[in-house]
């Protein structure tokens, strides 16, 4: 197996943390604030207040579940517009209240079904874009598992950007690249090393700034450790007068060197 | 249900069973078939309809013949035309497939952006082109939009944008997707100096396109048919191992739904724009 590829596997493994035990094990008094006010409450994607080291943030987690059960019950992590436009909510409300905002990303992608497309999948991923890029409050994401295409980007148009050493983040998953390019789903290991999903690639982009070990992952120091780097780096951002123009130029940088600029 | 599958209509326009006009045809003419009506038209009546067959259907229309429609005579004054997509990730078989497609095609790169009049009023303009690879947003395309807003704002001139895409372009990965941050942002920022942008989608505008500048204008309408969707229809039925609601995904499906302000036809786009860009140039309040 590709190196690419065996990350893939790692980053779908059934074993791994879920963004509920983020939640649990990095805050405090985690209090959860359900649906979008619009239609539903979107159990793929889990949202609320707490506090990082005795202060209030807003938290927002992409939950894939563990059992078969609860994965069912979270829709594998695949979330519909109304869980997109709930986080949109509870970020206009840290806005409102001063608060970070923090989110744990990890999904295959936005769903794929007629309800998502009814009301709107492209437009509520549209418009957390939008909206994040003037957000008045520090947003952190952090990548823990997979990080689907425009599903995973519509909570990471962040301040900084951080991924667990095997997470990865993709345009496409390898197989529907495979799929749509050499009509063969089974040339997903080719097309995993040829999209450059890995921590590495994602930094060595500028997409991300930091990659996180994994080792003790799912442990007491693990957990400890994230939540030391959270509150240092929430510190410096929420002193930051320039926030909103450094997240523009953030992504405003990224693929403009690779862009040619003179006629063949 | 199997047997007579075949005499299912094609699609909403030919269910809906719109008046074909009949067709004059001159014998020896090149014709195109319809995929709407399957009736053969022959070009020239192709052309004089603005590619729209009698029956209704709008026929794909390249980058350049659009601004010709859309925008006043010798207005468009095009911009960042010399750039183009690299191969970033040195993504097997990418440089080939954009030569083929930049000789085919003639375009740098699938979008085409600039300076126009429309009814006389400046705006910046910006037209996808869905022959070269079907409009797939890389780099080069978002750095295009994302300069022709940040032109917009500071020159305080209005957009008009025709979305045509299959979504991110593959081939250039990570920073594919970034491109929907980025067009996302500059357009935010257009927004927020009080500046108006307007979007016609048209067949078919998906994935991240949808996800990103199509979305997000303050007026959003697209063409009668087209395909406007995020995931793809044939990856939402594997999905979902349902059939597929009538019409799915078509503009007046999406329209029904809410996420359009209107469907527009060819024939009456350059008038619509003229007049909804002339409403957003007036006084304001305050």
């Amino acid at each position: 197996m590709s190196g690419a590829y065996s990350r893939v596997r790692q980053a779908r493994d059934n074993g791994r943390p879920t963004g509920l035990d983020y939640i649990k094990n990095i805050f405090d008094g985690f209090i959860e604030l359900h649906g979008d006010r619009r239609y539903a409450d979107d159990p793929a994607i889990v949202g609320g207040i707490a506090t990082l080291n005795g202060n209030p943030v807003t938290v927002i987690a992409i939950e894939k579940g563990h059992t078969a059960k609860e994965r069912t019950y979270r829709n594998f992590g695949a979330p519909h517009p109304e869980g997109y436009r709930k986080a949109l909510r509870l970020m206009k409300q840290a806005e409102k209240f001063g608060r970070p905002v923090i989110c744990f990303v990890d999904t295959s992608g936005a769903y794929c079904g007629v309800g998502a497309e009814e009301r709107g999948q492209g437009q509520a991923i549209a418009e957390n874009l939008l909206e994040m890029s003037t957000l008045c409050v520090p947003i952190v994401s952090v990548l823990i598992g997979e990080g689907g295409s425009g599903g995973a980007l519509a909570l990471a148009l962040a301040d900084r950007v951080w991924m667990l050493q095997n997470a990865v983040y993709s345009v496409i998953s390898p197989e529907g690249c495979a799929s749509i390019l050499w009509k063969d789903s089974s040339k997903a290991e080719t097309a995993a090393e040829s999209l450059k999903l890995t921590a590495e690639d994602a930094k060595s982009f500028g997409v991300v700034e930091r990659i996180l070990s994994e080792k003790e992952i799912g442990k007491k120091e693990f957990y400890h450790r994230i939540r030391t780097l959270l509150t240092e780096e929430i510190g410096e951002l929420a002193n930051d007068l320039d926030l909103i123009g450094k997240r523009y130029e953030r992504f405003r940088r990224i693929g403009t060197e690779t862009v040619i600029k003179e006629s063949v | 249900m199997a047997l007579l599958h075949f005499l299912k209509p094609k699609n909403q326009l030919e269910e809906g069973g719109r008046t074909s006009a009949p067709v004059q045809q001159d014998a020896g003419e090149p014709e195109k078939n319809c995929p709407n009506c399957h009736k053969d038209i022959p070009l020239s009546r192709l052309w004089a309809g603005g590619l729209v067959c009698p029956c209704g259907y709008h026929f794909r229309m390249k980058s350049r013949q659009r601004i010709q429609m859309i925008a006043d005579p010798d207005s468009f004054h095009e911009l960042y035309s010399e750039m183009r997509s690299g191969n970033p990730l040195r993504f097997p078989g990418y440089k080939e497939k954009a030569e083929t497609v930049r000789a085919a095609s003639g375009e740098e790169e699938a979008v085409v952006c600039g300076t126009a009049k429309i009814g006389n009023q400046n705006c910046c303009l910006f037209v996808m082109e869905p022959y070269f690879m079907m409009g797939s947003m890389g780099s080069a395309v978002g750095e295009k939009i994302t300069l022709l807003f940040e032109y917009a704002a500071e020159h305080r001139l209005p957009v008009v944008g025709f979305t045509v895409s299959g979504g991110a372009r593959m081939q250039e990965g990570l920073l594919s997707l970034m491109q929907m941050a980025k067009t996302s942002a500059a357009i935010k920022r257009h927004g927020d100096a009080g500046l108006f942008y307007l979007a016609v989608l048209t067949d078919p505008t998906t994935g991240g396109v949808t996800a990103s500048f199509a979305m997000e204008a303050d007026i959003i309408l697209a063409e009668p048919g087209a395909t406007v969707g995020f995931a793809g229809a044939r990856v939402v039925e594997q999905t979902t191992k349902k059939s597929l609601p009538k019409g799915f995904q078509k503009s007046e499906f999406v329209l029904t739904h809410g996420f359009l302000d209107g469907i527009a036809a060819r024939s009456e786009q350059k008038k619509l724009l003229s007049e909804l860009l002339a409403m957003h140039s007036g006084r304001r309040i305050s």
